[in-house]
């Protein structure tokens, strides 16, 4: 049997979200960590800080976000990959960046670790930042791939295929976790991954050498081409939609109702569906992984059928609406969330369920 | 017949968009003939501003990136540290540099960044079409203060190279002109010395801050803004080296 060295070098430690994504960047190649301090994800660059010279590696903490996101931009444009992460509002201020990154089409990695908003918030878990994810979140027409792990070993595992996706697709990759995630430590198993197979990186800049020169720019300032690039980008995101989806279902074809969630939320309705199903009410869940592209196709196959959709969310209900896209009015959609830091419990979720389903049966 | 003057190679043979009697000209080949002389064409990176300058990779024949607003000296931070081996220019105007992008060049300057910041003050927002900039003269008119600039409303001229001289990060800093044919080759020695510290691996950043002629929205004929140069621009910001 032909042994594969570099996968036996695996190791399982007890981390926090935010270390178990830093070490599996550095195992997935991560050549550059740029960033700004913002609570609660501040063990990432302190674990790099540490981490990445190391394994001769760079890091920078910038002097803003804006600076972060543009250091990666620099590093990315040379061919590297590099990594930021932050927190909403530090996220808000890399837009500008993260919309530069999509017009030039450079792959990066984009780490938010979301707390409460709007403004400052406060400090304490949220999902409240999906529109900003999903939407693109800066000016112009783009998409970012957004990733959402419901884990400390899944914050590990979506490191090497944000990478991947990023390098594959020339285009900025989000992880979507938040407070909670961050800071709860779990078991992980930290592994190498075989990467995929991913093109050149001829259109680097890496100076000019025996090759004419390479430009990385987003200004197309002649009639029609802007047009023509924003349909290049448009045909790459539809062939995303269509082949990186990425969801978890349980039970969904015999449920009368399902519950949506992604990231921690998931974990929540997970515990609260396994509660609901003993009590014998029939009970299913999606979790979506990719909320970027949306697991629509799933959702509209679960909508053939009348049950009632509940999604759940840190959050006033922001994936709800992509959830009522994709039932496309053919059931019941609706939303059961806290937000500005609040957290509902197993068993305000299983209370949930049991009042939708015995109105539905009356 | 012998040739005395030709096109350095890394300079392209294209007309430039630039305005006649603009600096970008002359700034960009200066700054192609110290490429060639110092033969690091194959090992240059070049970051271009937002400004009349961002088509700049149309003009200067080495591997380009176009940035956002300002945020040059952190890409810049980005591609050297990631890229020791090769040498990294950004080349910025005074809106760019001075005004959005100030925290971006006080922070590069202060972490030492290893390379070379080509400033072009002309004294105004050319691209956008004249507006103020950090760097107008008290009494300018510009399309954003009418009446002349007022210091008591919008401050006085800022003067980059003297607040960036006081970090330890910055190792050579030199102010030049674009105004007189004295001036454009004492710009060149500029151009070639802040090249040359980071060929060396000096450590620490080199700026040279280059006084560049905007006749368009001066509204001055090219002889007349090369002359207001020399009598009046080097009154705010004096010629030479700072550090």
């Amino acid at each position: 049997m032909k042994v594969n060295t570099e996968l036996t070098t695996t190791k399982r430690v007890l981390m926090c979200g935010n270390e178990a994504l830093a070490e599996a960047a550095i195992i997935a190649g991560v050549d550059a960590y740029f960033g700004y301090p913002i609570t609660p994800q501040n063990e990432i660059p302190a674990y790099m800080a540490k981490r990445m010279p190391e394994e001769g590696r760079v890091f920078v903490q910038s002097e803003s976000e804006l600076a972060a996101i543009n250091m990666i931009f620099g590093a990315a444009a040379t061919g590297k990959r590099a990594m930021t992460s932050s927190s909403s509002p530090g996220i808000s201020l890399m837009q500008e960046g993260i919309s530069y990154l999509a017009g030039a089409e450079l792959p990066a990695v984009i780490v938010n670790v979301m707390r409460g908003g709007p403004g400052l918030g406060n400090i304490a878990a949220s999902q409240s930042d999906y529109f900003q994810a999903t939407r693109g979140g800066g000016h112009g027409d783009y998409r970012t791939i957004v990733l959402a792990p419901a884990s400390a070993q899944e914050m590990a595992d979506v490191m090497p295929l944000a990478f991947d996706l990023a390098d594959q697709y020339r285009m900025p990759v989000m992880i979507l976790a938040d407070g909670l995630l961050g800071q709860m430590m779990e078991p992980v198993l930290l592994e190498k991954k075989e990467k995929r197979k991913l093109p050149p990186k001829d259109w680097a800049l890496t100076g000019a050498k025996d090759r004419p020169q390479n430009i990385v720019r987003s200004l197309w300032l002649k009639e029609g081409v802007l047009e023509k690039l924003n349909e290049k980008l448009q045909a790459r995101y539809a062939q995303i939609a269509e082949n990186e989806v990425l969801c978890e279902q349980y039970k969904v074809e015999d449920s009368d109702i399902v519950l949506i969630a992604y990231g921690i939320s998931a974990r929540i309705v997970k515990s609260a569906v396994t509660k609901a199903r003993k009590e014998g009410i029939k009970a299913g869940w999606i979790r979506p992984v990719t909320l970027w592209p949306f697991p629509s196709e799933q959702i509209s196959k679960a909508a053939e059928e009348l049950r009632i959709f509940l999604t759940v969310e840190l959050s006033c209900g922001q994936m709800v609406e992509d959830v009522k896209l994709a039932v496309a009015g053919k059931s019941p959609v609706l939303f059961f969330g806290r937000t500005g830091g609040g957290v509902p419990t197993v068993d305000d979720v299983l209370n949930q369920i049991r009042q939708l389903t015995i109105k539905h049966k009356s | 017949m012998k040739t005395v003057f030709k096109r350095t190679p890394t300079y392209k043979d294209v007309p430039t968009h630039y305005c006649p009697g603009c600096g970008h000209g002359i700034a960009h080949r200066l700054l192609a003939e110290v490429i060639d002389e110092l033969d690091i064409r194959d090992r240059t990176i070049g970051i271009a501003p937002v400004g009349c300058a961002v088509l700049e990779y149309d003009y200067i024949d080495v591997d380009m990136v176009e940035v956002a607003h300002g945020r040059a000296p952190a890409v810049a931070t980005g591609m050297k540290r990631t890229n020791p081996d090769k040498i990294i220019f950004s080349y910025q105007g005074d809106g760019d540099l001075a005004s959005i992008g100030a925290g971006e060049i006080l922070h590069a300057g202060h972490r030492g960044e290893q390379i070379t910041v080509i400033f072009i003050n002309n004294a105004v927002y050319g691209m956008t079409g004249g507006q103020m900039a950090p760097t107008t003269m008290l009494n300018q008119v510009t399309t954003t203060t009418p009446k002349g600039r007022n210091a008591v409303e919008q401050g006085y001229p800022m003067q980059v190279c003297e607040l960036l001289a006081v970090l330890p990060g910055t190792i050579y800093i030199e102010r030049c002109a674009m105004s007189n044919p004295a001036a454009i080759k004492n710009a060149k020695k500029a151009l070639r010395h802040a090249f040359e510290l980071q060929v060396e691996g000096a450590q620490g950043m080199s700026l040279v801050e280059i006084l560049s002629p905007c006749p368009t929205y001066w509204r001055m004929n090219p002889p007349d803004a090369m002359a207001w140069i020399d009598r009046e621009m080097v009154k705010a910001f004096p010629l030479g080296k700072i550090k």
